[in-house]
């Protein structure tokens, strides 16, 4: 029951975190090019149209209940387990949202790419 | 752009890796907290490790941001990754933590993740402009 409890935070955190990121992901397409934002309107125009955009302040709060999923699953879990199993989920969850949602060009050396990173990430987090 | 790029890789990994360095150096200086004294908690602010900590996670976000703002999610994920990376060498280095040969082996993994994803192209061409102009999109696979 326990482990259920633990595996369905880590799943929540997962999906919140990754969700969190594809909504950013949009919300900064959205606004086009920061540099070229920042070079011809300056520093505060970049977080006045950042702030304004509502995908934006919906991803970051996405962001902001994973944090708090991240907790209530290291309440209930071992670090060791809720740490790399959160991390190396999400990048496997926010590839496979990026190529369905936002229809990128998740090519074979991205799948690649996010094993690879996401086998690294949890013997990162996992071992002594 | 290619040095547009490798700036943008290494600020991510940079900021996210010492960020998350300063943070435990600081946490270090102030000891445990206990829920009784929770309070302690604001202390940390006034902590220079602390608040170099904040800097480099702020610096971070705004680097993500200018990322994503050019670039494909699935480009920039294996750069937040990378900070991982930052943070074992900061570990071993700066706070003389012992690295495990397993955990050498998960950075090598994401370096050689983060250089496969980093050599490809960095944004998805809609495909309308695809159809439309086929030798843009040759151009843009070849970049």
């Amino acid at each position: 029951m326990n482990s259920f409890k633990v595996w369905s935070a880590i799943a929540m955190l997962v999906l919140a975190s990754s969700i969190g990121d594809i909504l950013l992901s949009a919300a900064m397409k959205r606004i086009g090019d920061l540099d070229a934002i920042r070079s011809s309107k300056g520093l505060i125009a970049v977080v006045k149209s950042v702030c304004s955009e509502k995908l934006f302040l919906l991803g970051l709060t996405c962001l902001i209940f994973s944090f708090f999923c991240l907790l209530v699953a290291l309440s209930w879990g071992d670090a060791s387990l809720v740490a790399p199993a959160s991390a190396s989920l999400t990048f496997i969850c926010s590839a496979v949202l990026a190529k369905f949602v936002l229809h990128e060009n998740v090519d074979r050396r991205r799948w690649i790419s996010a094993a690879l990173v996401c086998v690294g990430v949890a013997l990162l987090a996992n071992s002594n | 752009m290619k040095w547009k790029k490798v700036l943008i890789y290494a600020a991510i990994a940079c900021c996210s890796g010492t960020g998350d360095v300063m943070l435990k150096r600081g946490m270090q200086d102030l000891g445990s907290i206990e829920l009784s004294h929770w309070t302690r908690i604001f202390q940390a602010f006034i902590d220079p490790w602390v608040v170099l900590g904040i800097v480099c996670l702020a610096g971070f976000f705004y680097s993500y941001l200018t990322a994503l703002s050019w670039a494909d999610l699935t480009f920039v994920l294996p750069a937040t990754a990378f900070g991982y990376v930052v943070t074992a060498l900061w570990s071993k280095y700066f706070l003389f933590e012992y690295i495990s040969p397993w955990r050498w082996a998960g950075v090598l993994l994401i370096t050689c993740g983060v250089g496969l994803v980093a050599r490809g192209p960095s944004l998805t061409q809609n495909h309308k402009q695809n159809d439309s102009l086929p030798a843009m999109k040759e151009q843009h696979e070849l970049v």
